[in-house]
């Protein structure tokens, strides 16, 4: 590209850097990312806002055109290493600023499943959007994930399955929650090639994710939901 | 002289492949998780009934039981040591059944995805992509496959390692990749893409075309994007029997035989030449493709709208190619690094 065209982060208005930020978040310039970060922090905007106004509404773009078969593995791979660059530089200024959670997610694929590109993109558009996700690689049996989901507090239980022989594992899963009176403490959400939403009520997960996307506006609604329940209780 | 695949390719208008490997595999007793291609030493003779089957379905080539067989895929099972070893076993056996046929058939060595995502996005190098497949290849060819058959590829990277472990290994190949993503590939390749980076490398396929992906009408709308983009080599159509539905613990393809018979001689129509099943396709389907191959005349090209009356509706309005190709967005600055 000619130098003209070059884009000075730092000439532009809050407004025109966010938007900016959306767009190469989009192309997946990393630098670029941590650059605007660093840019609206020392313009005194709150960490915070930085997170919701500048990244996840950037990763809601990149995750809508996922959604839609505009954008495919290699772009959202890109978006969300450069969304990661600018959370590293975030985290700790969010802890201590004491800055609202959005939620917190165990995800893994089960076990006898050891695929887990479409888990990847799970945590990480969750990570996009705020969450913290804890990653519990593949191949997981019952007690990982539920260990896992007590020590970490967590609100949200994620598992993924690739093969039409690990999928039915799942079920296990929840049936072992129901057993030990856990499954009413996380939203549950499955996701995979092979599901569908029949399988999902099936087995009794609050929820079928069909892609990446659909699971972090799932997550979403269903949080917001538990709030309200909270807030009415 | 020509390889065996070629021959036959002379001889026939149309030749059937065989159907799904892992589905039947698991209908014998192989528990989740478990990598098939152990059986190709622990449990020899369900490999070779596996074989068998296709092939008295009336299937002119079957896979090896391969498919995860290359380092990267055996050492989540501690078995990156054994691939020279299991490819070897898995092909010599299909070796075995394919000369007791009394018929021509091909004995295809299957090659699947490693599973790692290729740089720059992920962590695995052009070099190490060969490297592993090459490795692959040799026991294949040391077992005595006819061809390398590479299969339910997403990204074209990784199709290209894969073409040139083949000339590496002196052999011939077919590849085809898997279209489940909106109508392209999980990377987002589209089929007419596929067909031009078929047509630019070093050592083409002798066939290529889709495999896997979602069901029997989203892969036909596939092969009709290759024909559509001019293909200089034969197409290969391997698609799923149905969906998987999920019964009483177990899952099963709700593809019938007569649906399946109806996907061969529509993709044979729309211009497709070695045609198979994937997930799901068991030898009663091959049965009722193979007859309906055989006693059906060949018809005019299907369009979209029959596909969908005959195999079912496509699972997103657009497959990326023709008319409605577009659909980026609209962007302010344009920079790049």
């Amino acid at each position: 590209m000619a130098d003209e065209e070059d884009i000075i982060l730092s000439e532009l208005d809050d407004e025109e850097l966010v938007l900016q930020m959306h767009d190469d978040l989009y192309d997946g310039l990393k630098e670029e990312i941590e650059e605007g970060v660093n840019i609206l922090l020392g313009r005194d905007w709150a960490p915070y806002d930085v997170l919701t106004k500048a990244l996840v509404a950037g990763m809601t773009i990149v995750g809508a055109d996922f959604r839609d078969g505009i954008l495919f593995v290699p772009e959202v791979l890109l978006a969300a290493n450069a969304m990661k660059a600018g959370m590293a530089i975030l985290k700790p200024l969010l802890a201590e600023t004491g800055a609202p959670k959005v939620g917190k997610m165990v995800i893994g694929t089960v076990k006898g499943d050891i695929h887990d590109i479409g888990k990847n993109l799970v945590g990480m558009m969750m990570e996009g959007a705020g969450f913290e996700v804890v990653d519990l690689g593949i191949n997981n049996p019952v007690e990982k994930y539920l260990e896992a989901l007590e020590r970490e507090e967590a609100d949200i239980l994620g598992m993924s399955a690739l093969l039409t022989t690990t999928m039915p594992y799942m079920k296990v899963v929840i049936d072992t929650l129901k057993e030990k009176g856990m499954r009413e403490n996380y939203i549950v959400l499955v996701g995979g090639a092979p599901l569908n939403e029949e399988f999902g009520r099936a087995i009794g997960a609050d929820a079928y994710c069909r892609d990446a996307a659909v699971a972090v506006q799932t997550a979403k609604d269903f949080i917001a939901r538990k709030h309200n329940k909270l807030g009415a209780g | 002289m020509s390889d065996p695949l070629t021959r036959l390719l002379a001889e026939r208008d149309w030749l059937m492949a065989d159907g799904a490997t892992g589905t039947n595999l698991f209908n014998m007793g192989l528990t989740a998780g478990e990598p098939p291609e152990f059986w190709n030493t622990d449990r020899a003779d369900d490999i070779r009934s596996l074989y068998r089957g296709a092939v008295e379905a009336g299937s002119d080539l079957f896979l090896t039981n391969t498919f995860g067989g290359n380092a990267s895929r055996l050492k989540l099972h501690g078995a990156q040591g054994r691939v020279r070893e299991l490819n070897r076993i898995g092909a010599s056996l299909g070796r075995e059944i394919a000369d007791a046929a009394g018929r021509s058939v091909i004995v295809a060595g299957s090659m699947g995805p490693t599973g790692e995502i290729m740089a720059p996005m992920g962590e695995l190098t052009h070099e190490r992509a060969v490297a592993m497949f090459h490795e692959q290849a040799e026991g294949l060819k040391e077992g005595g496959a006819d061809v390398l058959w590479v299969e339910t590829i997403s990204a074209p990277e990784e199709f290209g390692a894969a073409a040139e472990a083949a000339r590496l290994a002196a052999m011939p190949w077919c590849g085809t990749m898997s279209f489940d993503t909106a109508g392209r590939t999980m990377m987002g390749l589209t089929s007419a893409q596929m067909v031009a980076l078929v047509d630019r490398l070093e050592h083409p396929p002798i066939a290529f075309g889709a495999n896997c992906g979602v069901g029997a009408a989203d892969l036909m709308r596939t092969v009709l994007g290759f024909v559509a983009a001019g293909p200089e080599r034969p197409i290969i159509a391997k698609g799923n029997a149905g969906i998987p539905k999920y019964h009483d613990g177990h899952i099963h393809y709700d593809g019938t035989p007569e649906l399946m018979a109806d996907y061969a001689v529509l993709a044979r129509d729309a211009g497709a030449t070695i045609i198979g099943g994937c997930c799901g396709t068991m030898p009663e389907h091959l049965r009722a493709m193979r007859a309906a191959l055989e006693n059906r005349p060949k018809g005019p090209s299907p369009t979209l709208d029959e596909i969908a009356a005959r195999l079912g509706g496509f699972s997103s309005a657009s497959d990326g190619t023709g008319e409605d190709a577009g659909g980026g967005r609209e962007r302010r600055g344009r920079r790049r690094g």
